[in-house]
Protein backbone atom coordinates (compact mmCIF):
# COMPACT_ATOMS: atom_id res chain seq x y z
CA UNK A 1 0.00 0.00 0.00
CA UNK A 2 1.24 3.28 -1.10
CA UNK A 3 0.08 6.93 0.86
CA UNK A 4 0.64 10.39 0.16
CA UNK A 5 0.24 12.83 2.95
CA UNK A 6 -0.15 16.25 2.27
CA UNK A 7 0.91 18.53 5.51
CA UNK A 8 -0.39 22.13 6.04
CA UNK A 9 -1.59 23.35 9.06
CA UNK A 10 0.82 26.07 9.81
CA UNK A 11 4.24 27.92 8.68
CA UNK A 12 5.15 24.10 6.31
CA UNK A 13 3.24 22.49 3.18
CA UNK A 14 4.83 19.35 3.34
CA UNK A 15 4.23 16.09 0.86
CA UNK A 16 5.25 12.89 2.31
CA UNK A 17 5.14 8.98 0.90
CA UNK A 18 4.85 5.84 3.23
CA UNK A 19 4.06 2.52 2.68
CA UNK A 20 2.13 -0.45 4.69
CA UNK A 21 6.12 -1.52 5.88
CA UNK A 22 6.65 1.75 7.70
CA UNK A 23 9.21 2.90 4.93
CA UNK A 24 8.90 6.25 4.24
CA UNK A 25 9.95 7.00 0.45
CA UNK A 26 9.57 10.81 0.11
CA UNK A 27 9.38 13.79 2.74
CA UNK A 28 9.50 16.83 0.84
CA UNK A 29 8.86 20.14 2.73
CA UNK A 30 8.62 23.87 2.14
CA UNK A 31 8.29 26.08 4.87
CA UNK A 32 6.75 29.76 4.63
CA UNK A 33 9.19 32.05 6.44
CA UNK A 34 7.74 35.29 7.35
CA UNK A 35 9.60 38.66 5.94
CA UNK A 36 8.40 40.51 9.76
CA UNK A 37 6.96 39.36 12.45
CA UNK A 38 5.02 35.89 12.60
CA UNK A 39 3.21 33.94 11.06
CA UNK A 40 0.43 35.32 9.08
CA UNK A 41 -2.09 32.99 8.26
CA UNK A 42 -3.07 34.41 4.42
CA UNK A 43 0.25 34.69 3.90
CA UNK A 44 1.32 31.25 4.79
CA UNK A 45 -1.93 29.99 2.99
CA UNK A 46 -0.92 32.31 -0.41
CA UNK A 47 2.64 30.21 0.30
CA UNK A 48 1.06 26.94 0.74
CA UNK A 49 -0.83 27.67 -2.56
CA UNK A 50 1.82 28.20 -4.99
CA UNK A 51 4.56 25.79 -4.23
CA UNK A 52 1.76 22.88 -3.37
CA UNK A 53 2.26 21.65 -6.96
CA UNK A 54 5.82 21.38 -7.01
CA UNK A 55 6.14 19.89 -3.93
CA UNK A 56 4.13 16.69 -4.38
CA UNK A 57 5.51 16.71 -8.04
CA UNK A 58 9.04 16.74 -6.48
CA UNK A 59 7.82 14.53 -3.72
CA UNK A 60 6.27 11.38 -6.12
CA UNK A 61 10.05 12.08 -7.92
CA UNK A 62 11.69 11.60 -5.34
CA UNK A 63 9.96 8.07 -4.19
CA UNK A 64 10.24 7.02 -7.61
CA UNK A 65 7.00 6.45 -8.09
CA UNK A 66 3.95 7.18 -10.42
CA UNK A 67 0.96 9.10 -9.41
CA UNK A 68 -1.16 6.57 -10.47
CA UNK A 69 0.10 4.52 -8.07
CA UNK A 70 -1.02 5.88 -5.24
CA UNK A 71 -3.70 4.24 -3.14
CA UNK A 72 -5.04 7.00 -0.79
CA UNK A 73 -4.36 10.46 -0.18
CA UNK A 74 -4.33 11.73 3.53
CA UNK A 75 -4.77 15.20 4.55
CA UNK A 76 -4.37 17.27 7.91
CA UNK A 77 -7.73 18.24 8.56
CA UNK A 78 -6.51 19.67 11.80
CA UNK A 79 -5.69 21.82 14.56
CA UNK A 80 -4.39 24.62 13.01
CA UNK A 81 -4.54 28.04 11.10
CA UNK A 82 -7.95 27.90 9.12
CA UNK A 83 -6.39 29.59 5.48
CA UNK A 84 -3.44 26.96 5.57
CA UNK A 85 -5.57 23.97 6.03
CA UNK A 86 -7.66 24.82 3.50
CA UNK A 87 -5.27 24.64 1.33
CA UNK A 88 -3.93 21.42 1.85
CA UNK A 89 -7.62 19.96 1.73
CA UNK A 90 -8.30 21.28 -1.63
CA UNK A 91 -5.37 19.23 -2.93
CA UNK A 92 -6.10 15.99 -1.41
CA UNK A 93 -9.97 16.44 -2.08
CA UNK A 94 -9.07 17.31 -5.75
CA UNK A 95 -6.18 14.73 -6.02
CA UNK A 96 -8.83 12.18 -4.28
CA UNK A 97 -12.09 12.76 -6.53
CA UNK A 98 -9.55 13.00 -10.11
CA UNK A 99 -7.25 9.92 -9.29
CA UNK A 100 -10.55 8.11 -7.61
CA UNK A 101 -8.76 7.13 -4.78
CA UNK A 102 -9.72 7.21 -0.72
CA UNK A 103 -9.45 10.53 0.98
CA UNK A 104 -8.04 10.10 4.69
CA UNK A 105 -8.34 12.49 7.57
CA UNK A 106 -5.43 13.12 9.45
CA UNK A 107 -5.26 14.73 12.73
CA UNK A 108 -1.93 16.35 12.87
CA UNK A 109 -1.01 15.46 16.38
CA UNK A 110 -1.74 11.98 15.99
CA UNK A 111 0.70 12.15 12.99
CA UNK A 112 3.48 13.59 14.98
CA UNK A 113 2.91 11.07 17.48
CA UNK A 114 2.84 8.09 15.17
CA UNK A 115 5.71 8.94 13.06
CA UNK A 116 7.77 9.50 16.63
CA UNK A 117 7.08 5.45 17.57
CA UNK A 118 7.92 4.52 13.70
CA UNK A 119 11.05 6.56 13.60
CA UNK A 120 12.03 5.89 17.48
CA UNK A 121 11.02 2.43 17.64
CA UNK A 122 8.71 3.07 20.76
CA UNK A 123 5.87 0.45 21.16
CA UNK A 124 4.29 2.57 24.20
CA UNK A 125 5.96 5.91 24.83
CA UNK A 126 4.71 8.78 26.97
CA UNK A 127 5.07 11.66 24.57
CA UNK A 128 6.22 15.30 25.38
CA UNK A 129 5.00 17.00 22.11
CA UNK A 130 6.43 20.82 21.97
CA UNK A 131 6.25 23.00 18.98
CA UNK A 132 5.20 26.64 17.73
CA UNK A 133 1.27 25.74 17.96
CA UNK A 134 1.38 22.75 20.59
CA UNK A 135 2.24 22.10 24.03
CA UNK A 136 0.85 18.62 25.04
CA UNK A 137 2.07 15.56 26.70
CA UNK A 138 0.01 12.59 26.21
CA UNK A 139 0.16 8.45 26.00
CA UNK A 140 -2.19 6.13 24.86
CA UNK A 141 -5.00 4.48 27.27
CA UNK A 142 -7.74 3.12 26.33
CA UNK A 143 -8.76 3.38 22.34
CA UNK A 144 -7.27 6.69 22.71
CA UNK A 145 -4.37 9.23 22.88
CA UNK A 146 -5.18 10.82 26.67
CA UNK A 147 -3.96 14.05 27.36
CA UNK A 148 -2.16 14.36 30.62
CA UNK A 149 -1.12 17.84 30.53
CA UNK A 150 -0.83 20.85 28.23
CA UNK A 151 -0.43 24.63 27.82
CA UNK A 152 -3.58 26.68 29.32
CA UNK A 153 -2.94 29.57 26.66
CA UNK A 154 -0.02 29.93 24.19
CA UNK A 155 2.65 27.29 23.23
CA UNK A 156 6.01 27.12 24.24
CA UNK A 157 7.74 27.96 21.14
CA UNK A 158 5.62 30.14 20.52
CA UNK A 159 6.19 31.56 23.47
CA UNK A 160 10.05 31.19 22.25
CA UNK A 161 9.23 32.91 19.16
CA UNK A 162 7.87 35.84 20.06
CA UNK A 163 10.02 37.03 22.91
CA UNK A 164 12.99 35.87 20.08
CA UNK A 165 11.10 38.57 17.69
CA UNK A 166 10.56 41.40 20.50
CA UNK A 167 14.21 41.61 21.44
CA UNK A 168 15.07 41.11 17.29
CA UNK A 169 16.42 37.90 17.03
CA UNK A 170 16.26 36.17 13.39
CA UNK A 171 13.62 33.88 12.41
CA UNK A 172 13.48 31.22 13.54
CA UNK A 173 13.72 32.20 17.26
CA UNK A 174 14.64 29.20 18.91
CA UNK A 175 18.12 28.19 18.18
CA UNK A 176 19.46 31.58 18.64
CA UNK A 177 17.70 32.27 22.28
CA UNK A 178 19.67 28.69 22.74
CA UNK A 179 22.48 29.79 21.95
CA UNK A 180 22.44 33.38 23.77
CA UNK A 181 21.44 31.00 26.48
CA UNK A 182 24.72 28.87 26.82
CA UNK A 183 26.23 32.49 28.00
CA UNK A 184 24.29 33.55 30.54
CA UNK A 185 24.52 32.13 33.93
CA UNK A 186 22.27 34.45 36.32
CA UNK A 187 19.26 32.73 36.77
CA UNK A 188 16.13 36.17 36.97
CA UNK A 189 12.93 34.93 38.83
CA UNK A 190 10.23 34.39 36.08
CA UNK A 191 6.54 33.03 37.19
CA UNK A 192 6.61 29.60 37.27
CA UNK A 193 3.25 28.23 36.37
CA UNK A 194 1.92 25.18 36.78
CA UNK A 195 -2.00 24.48 37.61
CA UNK A 196 -2.40 21.02 38.41
CA UNK A 197 -1.48 19.51 35.06
CA UNK A 198 -1.49 21.86 33.00
CA UNK A 199 0.95 24.61 32.17
CA UNK A 200 0.52 28.51 31.37
CA UNK A 201 3.45 30.74 29.24
CA UNK A 202 1.70 33.97 28.55
CA UNK A 203 2.92 35.69 32.15
CA UNK A 204 6.85 33.80 31.30
CA UNK A 205 6.78 35.41 27.89
CA UNK A 206 5.56 38.92 29.24
CA UNK A 207 7.85 39.38 32.21
CA UNK A 208 10.50 38.11 30.22
CA UNK A 209 10.15 41.16 27.90
CA UNK A 210 9.83 43.12 30.74
CA UNK A 211 12.82 42.11 31.99
CA UNK A 212 14.23 42.98 28.67
CA UNK A 213 13.07 46.32 29.06
CA UNK A 214 14.55 47.15 32.38
CA UNK A 215 17.96 46.06 30.87
CA UNK A 216 18.46 42.95 32.00
CA UNK A 217 21.45 41.46 29.89
CA UNK A 218 19.84 39.21 27.40
CA UNK A 219 22.19 36.14 27.50
CA UNK A 220 20.64 36.00 31.42
CA UNK A 221 16.76 36.29 30.26
CA UNK A 222 16.98 34.11 27.46
CA UNK A 223 18.81 31.15 29.96
CA UNK A 224 16.41 32.18 32.54
CA UNK A 225 13.57 32.06 29.92
CA UNK A 226 14.53 28.39 28.93
CA UNK A 227 15.03 26.96 32.36
CA UNK A 228 11.77 28.37 33.58
CA UNK A 229 9.60 27.10 30.57
CA UNK A 230 11.43 23.64 30.37
CA UNK A 231 11.22 22.77 34.20
CA UNK A 232 7.68 24.04 34.16
CA UNK A 233 7.72 21.28 31.38
CA UNK A 234 9.37 18.68 32.95
CA UNK A 235 7.77 18.23 36.38
CA UNK A 236 4.53 17.83 34.28
CA UNK A 237 6.46 15.32 32.19
CA UNK A 238 7.34 13.37 35.74
CA UNK A 239 4.44 13.21 37.04
CA UNK A 240 2.43 12.08 33.56
CA UNK A 241 5.27 9.30 33.61
CA UNK A 242 5.14 8.45 37.13
CA UNK A 243 0.98 8.27 36.83
CA UNK A 244 1.04 6.40 33.45
CA UNK A 245 3.40 3.87 34.43
CA UNK A 246 5.47 3.96 30.75
CA UNK A 247 8.61 2.87 29.90
CA UNK A 248 10.07 5.35 27.78
CA UNK A 249 9.93 9.03 27.01
CA UNK A 250 9.60 10.53 23.38
CA UNK A 251 10.60 14.10 22.74
CA UNK A 252 8.82 15.53 20.25
CA UNK A 253 7.73 18.57 17.78
CA UNK A 254 10.03 21.67 16.64
CA UNK A 255 11.60 22.40 20.15
CA UNK A 256 12.81 18.75 20.37
CA UNK A 257 15.70 20.09 18.90
CA UNK A 258 16.77 22.44 21.73
CA UNK A 259 19.88 20.22 23.20
CA UNK A 260 18.75 21.73 26.82
CA UNK A 261 15.65 20.27 26.52
CA UNK A 262 17.13 16.93 25.68
CA UNK A 263 19.42 16.54 28.50
CA UNK A 264 16.52 17.61 31.12
CA UNK A 265 14.56 15.15 29.32
CA UNK A 266 17.20 12.56 29.81
CA UNK A 267 17.72 12.95 33.26
CA UNK A 268 13.84 12.12 34.37
CA UNK A 269 14.09 9.54 32.03
CA UNK A 270 17.63 8.41 33.68
CA UNK A 271 16.05 8.79 37.29
CA UNK A 272 12.78 6.60 36.38
CA UNK A 273 14.83 4.31 34.67
CA UNK A 274 13.04 4.62 31.64
CA UNK A 275 14.13 4.95 28.06
CA UNK A 276 14.29 7.98 26.29
CA UNK A 277 14.53 9.57 22.47
CA UNK A 278 14.25 12.36 20.74
CA UNK A 279 13.31 12.34 17.55
CA UNK A 280 15.32 13.04 14.42
CA UNK A 281 14.56 16.88 13.25
CA UNK A 282 13.78 16.23 10.13
CA UNK A 283 10.48 14.13 11.62
CA UNK A 284 10.03 16.46 14.59
CA UNK A 285 8.95 19.39 12.43
CA UNK A 286 5.96 19.55 10.53
CA UNK A 287 6.16 16.81 7.57
CA UNK A 288 4.54 15.42 5.20
CA UNK A 289 5.67 12.23 6.03
CA UNK A 290 3.69 11.74 9.51
CA UNK A 291 0.73 12.26 7.63
CA UNK A 292 1.31 9.53 4.90
CA UNK A 293 2.33 7.20 7.59
CA UNK A 294 -0.53 8.42 9.63
CA UNK A 295 -2.45 7.40 6.58
CA UNK A 296 -1.20 4.39 6.20
CA UNK A 297 -2.18 3.08 9.35
CA UNK A 298 -5.29 4.89 9.17
CA UNK A 299 -6.46 2.92 5.99
CA UNK A 300 -5.96 0.14 7.10
CA UNK A 301 -8.60 0.35 9.45
CA UNK A 302 -10.47 1.73 6.91
CA UNK A 303 -10.30 5.22 8.49
CA UNK A 304 -11.89 7.21 4.87
CA UNK A 305 -13.77 10.28 4.91
CA UNK A 306 -16.19 11.11 1.58
CA UNK A 307 -14.99 14.20 0.09
CA UNK A 308 -18.15 16.00 0.63
CA UNK A 309 -17.56 15.77 4.46
CA UNK A 310 -14.12 16.44 4.85
CA UNK A 311 -14.72 20.27 6.59
CA UNK A 312 -11.27 20.83 8.29
CA UNK A 313 -10.83 20.82 11.86
CA UNK A 314 -8.91 23.79 13.25
CA UNK A 315 -9.64 23.04 16.93
CA UNK A 316 -9.43 19.50 16.54
CA UNK A 317 -8.00 17.94 19.98
CA UNK A 318 -6.04 15.00 20.15
CA UNK A 319 -7.76 13.11 22.35
CA UNK A 320 -11.23 13.20 20.31
CA UNK A 321 -9.05 10.93 18.36
CA UNK A 322 -9.94 7.02 18.01
CA UNK A 323 -6.91 5.22 17.27
CA UNK A 324 -7.76 1.89 15.91
CA UNK A 325 -4.44 0.42 14.83
CA UNK A 326 -3.65 0.09 18.65
CA UNK A 327 -6.89 -1.79 19.65
CA UNK A 328 -5.87 -4.81 20.23
CA UNK A 329 -2.59 -4.68 21.64
CA UNK A 330 -3.77 -2.73 24.56
CA UNK A 331 -5.94 -3.93 26.58
CA UNK A 332 -8.44 -1.44 28.31
CA UNK A 333 -5.86 -0.23 31.26
CA UNK A 334 -8.22 1.27 33.99
CA UNK A 335 -4.61 2.14 35.91
CA UNK A 336 -2.88 4.29 33.55
CA UNK A 337 -5.55 6.41 31.95
CA UNK B 1 12.52 5.33 58.04
CA UNK B 2 10.75 3.19 55.50
CA UNK B 3 9.82 4.56 52.20
CA UNK B 4 6.22 4.31 50.95
CA UNK B 5 5.65 5.68 48.31
CA UNK B 6 7.93 7.39 45.60
CA UNK B 7 5.97 10.34 43.99
CA UNK B 8 7.27 12.48 41.08
CA UNK B 9 7.39 15.49 43.73
CA UNK B 10 8.35 13.89 46.77
CA UNK B 11 9.00 10.63 48.87
CA UNK B 12 6.93 9.69 51.55
CA UNK B 13 9.15 7.70 54.59
CA UNK B 14 6.87 5.98 57.31
CA UNK B 15 8.58 7.42 61.01
CA UNK B 16 8.18 6.71 64.25
CA UNK B 17 7.95 10.19 65.61
CA UNK B 18 8.17 10.20 69.19
CA UNK B 19 5.71 7.19 69.67
CA UNK B 20 3.31 8.55 66.62
CA UNK B 21 3.06 6.36 63.72
CA UNK B 22 3.86 9.55 61.24
CA UNK B 23 5.04 10.31 57.76
CA UNK B 24 7.94 12.53 56.27
CA UNK B 25 7.58 13.54 52.98
CA UNK B 26 10.31 14.58 51.40
CA UNK B 27 10.98 17.27 48.41
CA UNK B 28 13.69 15.87 46.56
CA UNK B 29 16.31 17.65 44.23
CA UNK B 30 15.58 17.19 40.62
CA UNK B 31 18.71 16.76 38.52
CA UNK B 32 16.63 19.00 35.63
CA UNK B 33 16.58 22.11 37.00
CA UNK B 34 19.48 24.73 38.01
CA UNK B 35 19.87 24.43 41.36
CA UNK B 36 18.60 28.00 42.21
CA UNK B 37 15.23 27.30 40.38
CA UNK B 38 15.31 23.35 42.81
CA UNK B 39 15.33 25.26 45.60
CA UNK B 40 13.25 27.93 45.04
CA UNK B 41 10.36 25.46 44.01
CA UNK B 42 11.39 22.94 46.89
CA UNK B 43 11.57 25.90 49.69
CA UNK B 44 8.54 27.50 48.73
CA UNK B 45 6.33 24.51 48.08
CA UNK B 46 7.76 22.84 51.70
CA UNK B 47 6.57 25.93 53.61
CA UNK B 48 3.25 26.88 51.64
CA UNK B 49 2.02 23.16 52.40
CA UNK B 50 2.92 23.35 55.79
CA UNK B 51 1.16 26.33 56.16
CA UNK B 52 -1.73 25.76 54.19
CA UNK B 53 -2.15 22.68 56.68
CA UNK B 54 -1.87 24.06 59.60
CA UNK B 55 -4.47 26.95 58.73
CA UNK B 56 -7.14 24.23 56.78
CA UNK B 57 -7.38 21.98 60.21
CA UNK B 58 -7.92 25.59 62.23
CA UNK B 59 -11.14 25.84 60.31
CA UNK B 60 -12.30 21.66 60.91
CA UNK B 61 -10.58 20.75 57.20
CA UNK B 62 -10.15 17.14 57.56
CA UNK B 63 -6.13 17.11 56.72
CA UNK B 64 -3.19 14.77 58.57
CA UNK B 65 -1.87 16.52 61.38
CA UNK B 66 1.58 18.45 60.85
CA UNK B 67 4.38 17.38 63.44
CA UNK B 68 7.41 18.91 62.31
CA UNK B 69 9.00 20.81 59.48
CA UNK B 70 12.66 20.75 58.67
CA UNK B 71 12.84 23.40 56.06
CA UNK B 72 17.17 22.41 55.29
CA UNK B 73 15.68 19.03 54.20
CA UNK B 74 12.74 20.17 52.89
CA UNK B 75 10.26 17.87 54.67
CA UNK B 76 7.20 17.92 56.60
CA UNK B 77 6.34 15.02 59.78
CA UNK B 78 2.71 14.30 59.71
CA UNK B 79 0.15 11.91 61.53
CA UNK B 80 0.10 9.10 58.75
CA UNK B 81 -3.67 8.46 57.35
CA UNK B 82 -3.44 5.01 57.40
CA UNK B 83 -6.44 4.66 54.06
CA UNK B 84 -6.42 4.28 50.67
CA UNK B 85 -6.25 6.77 48.04
CA UNK B 86 -9.87 7.38 46.19
CA UNK B 87 -8.45 7.35 42.47
CA UNK B 88 -7.71 3.46 43.83
CA UNK B 89 -11.03 3.12 45.70
CA UNK B 90 -13.90 4.35 43.21
CA UNK B 91 -14.03 0.97 40.87
CA UNK B 92 -15.15 -0.91 44.36
CA UNK B 93 -17.81 1.58 44.95
CA UNK B 94 -21.36 1.19 44.21
CA UNK B 95 -23.79 4.02 43.95
CA UNK B 96 -24.73 4.49 47.15
CA UNK B 97 -21.74 4.84 48.37
CA UNK B 98 -20.30 7.32 45.30
CA UNK B 99 -23.21 9.19 46.33
CA UNK B 100 -21.95 9.58 50.22
CA UNK B 101 -18.41 10.48 49.08
CA UNK B 102 -18.83 12.45 46.67
CA UNK B 103 -21.18 14.99 48.21
CA UNK B 104 -19.50 14.54 51.10
CA UNK B 105 -15.78 15.69 49.49
CA UNK B 106 -18.22 18.80 47.99
CA UNK B 107 -18.90 19.55 50.94
CA UNK B 108 -15.30 19.74 52.19
CA UNK B 109 -14.11 21.35 49.16
CA UNK B 110 -16.60 24.04 49.75
CA UNK B 111 -16.21 24.90 53.29
CA UNK B 112 -12.26 25.27 52.22
CA UNK B 113 -13.09 27.98 49.14
CA UNK B 114 -15.65 29.43 51.97
CA UNK B 115 -12.76 30.06 53.65
CA UNK B 116 -10.87 31.67 51.07
CA UNK B 117 -8.04 28.57 50.99
CA UNK B 118 -7.84 26.33 47.43
CA UNK B 119 -5.92 23.60 46.98
CA UNK B 120 -4.36 23.90 43.28
CA UNK B 121 -3.92 20.23 42.85
CA UNK B 122 -7.68 18.53 43.50
CA UNK B 123 -7.91 15.17 42.15
CA UNK B 124 -8.88 11.56 43.21
CA UNK B 125 -5.03 10.94 44.19
CA UNK B 126 -5.56 13.41 46.46
CA UNK B 127 -8.31 12.52 48.69
CA UNK B 128 -7.82 9.35 50.92
CA UNK B 129 -10.64 7.81 52.45
CA UNK B 130 -10.86 5.88 55.70
CA UNK B 131 -13.94 3.86 55.84
CA UNK B 132 -15.94 7.06 54.99
CA UNK B 133 -13.52 9.52 56.02
CA UNK B 134 -12.28 11.55 53.94
CA UNK B 135 -8.79 13.33 54.50
CA UNK B 136 -7.26 15.83 52.01
CA UNK B 137 -3.70 15.86 50.97
CA UNK B 138 -1.12 17.19 48.65
CA UNK B 139 -1.72 20.94 49.45
CA UNK B 140 1.82 22.52 48.14
CA UNK B 141 0.35 24.06 45.05
CA UNK B 142 -2.69 25.61 47.29
CA UNK B 143 -3.34 29.45 48.87
CA UNK B 144 -5.61 31.94 49.65
CA UNK B 145 -7.55 33.61 46.97
CA UNK B 146 -10.75 36.26 46.84
CA UNK B 147 -10.97 35.38 43.25
CA UNK B 148 -13.29 32.90 41.85
CA UNK B 149 -10.67 31.93 39.19
CA UNK B 150 -8.67 30.10 42.01
CA UNK B 151 -11.59 27.49 43.01
CA UNK B 152 -12.95 27.71 39.09
CA UNK B 153 -9.24 25.93 38.55
CA UNK B 154 -9.98 23.72 42.03
CA UNK B 155 -13.25 22.33 40.43
CA UNK B 156 -12.15 21.88 36.93
CA UNK B 157 -9.26 20.02 38.01
CA UNK B 158 -11.20 18.00 40.44
CA UNK B 159 -14.18 17.29 36.95
CA UNK B 160 -11.26 16.49 34.56
CA UNK B 161 -9.53 14.16 36.80
CA UNK B 162 -12.97 12.21 37.20
CA UNK B 163 -12.96 12.53 33.45
CA UNK B 164 -9.83 10.95 32.06
CA UNK B 165 -9.32 8.26 35.06
CA UNK B 166 -12.96 7.57 35.74
CA UNK B 167 -15.22 8.66 32.69
CA UNK B 168 -18.00 5.91 32.96
CA UNK B 169 -19.08 7.40 36.47
CA UNK B 170 -17.66 10.85 35.81
CA UNK B 171 -20.66 12.65 35.31
CA UNK B 172 -22.37 11.13 37.83
CA UNK B 173 -19.85 11.68 40.61
CA UNK B 174 -19.62 15.46 39.48
CA UNK B 175 -23.36 15.65 40.46
CA UNK B 176 -22.63 14.44 43.83
CA UNK B 177 -19.69 16.55 44.07
CA UNK B 178 -21.84 19.79 42.57
CA UNK B 179 -24.26 19.01 45.51
CA UNK B 180 -22.58 19.18 48.36
CA UNK B 181 -19.94 21.93 47.66
CA UNK B 182 -23.17 23.98 46.51
CA UNK B 183 -24.30 23.44 50.09
CA UNK B 184 -21.40 24.86 52.03
CA UNK B 185 -20.31 27.71 49.19
CA UNK B 186 -22.26 30.39 48.54
CA UNK B 187 -20.38 31.51 45.56
CA UNK B 188 -20.89 28.07 44.20
CA UNK B 189 -22.81 29.14 41.14
CA UNK B 190 -19.89 31.52 39.77
CA UNK B 191 -17.99 29.17 40.17
CA UNK B 192 -19.54 26.49 38.07
CA UNK B 193 -19.58 29.11 35.60
CA UNK B 194 -16.27 29.79 36.00
CA UNK B 195 -15.50 26.05 35.48
CA UNK B 196 -17.11 26.39 32.01
CA UNK B 197 -14.60 29.37 31.18
CA UNK B 198 -12.18 28.17 32.25
CA UNK B 199 -12.63 24.49 29.69
CA UNK B 200 -13.18 26.88 27.44
CA UNK B 201 -9.90 28.77 27.67
CA UNK B 202 -8.03 25.68 26.49
CA UNK B 203 -6.79 24.81 23.27
CA UNK B 204 -9.14 23.55 20.65
CA UNK B 205 -12.01 23.12 22.91
CA UNK B 206 -14.43 22.69 20.55
CA UNK B 207 -17.12 24.49 23.29
CA UNK B 208 -15.12 27.50 22.75
CA UNK B 209 -17.15 28.27 19.31
CA UNK B 210 -20.55 27.24 20.81
CA UNK B 211 -21.85 29.95 22.83
CA UNK B 212 -22.29 27.80 25.69
CA UNK B 213 -24.90 27.92 28.44
CA UNK B 214 -24.77 26.70 31.78
CA UNK B 215 -26.56 23.54 31.00
CA UNK B 216 -25.25 22.71 27.58
CA UNK B 217 -22.69 20.09 28.73
CA UNK B 218 -22.32 18.40 32.14
CA UNK B 219 -22.35 21.21 34.12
Amino acid sequence: MLILGIECTAHTFGCGIANSKGEILANVNSEYIPTSGGIHPREAARHHASVAASVICDALKAAGKNIEEIDGFAVSLGPGLGPCLRVGATAARALSLYYNKPLIPVNHCVAHIEIARLMCKIDDPLVVYISGGNTIISAFSDGKYRVFGETLDIALGNCLDTFARYVGLPHPGGPHIEKLALKGSNYINLPYVVKGQDMSFSGLLTMAIRKFKDGAMLEDICFSLQETAFSMVCEVTERALVHTGKDAILLTGGVAANRRLRVMMESIAKDHGVVFKAVPVEYARDNGAMIAWTGVLSLLHNVTIPVDESFIRPRWRLDAVDIPWRMNKHEVNKEGC
Amino acid sequence: MKLIKKGAEAELYLINWFGYKAIKKVRVSKNYRIQSLDNFLRNYRTLNEAKMLINVKRINIPVPTVFDVILEEFSIVMEFIDGKLLKDLIPQLDDEMLDEIFTNLGCIVGRLHENGFFHGDLTTSNVILVDKNIFLIDFGLGGVSQEIEAFGVDVHLMLRALESTHHEISQKCFEYFKNGYSSTFSKSKEVFSKVLEIRRRGRYVVERRVKATINSFCI
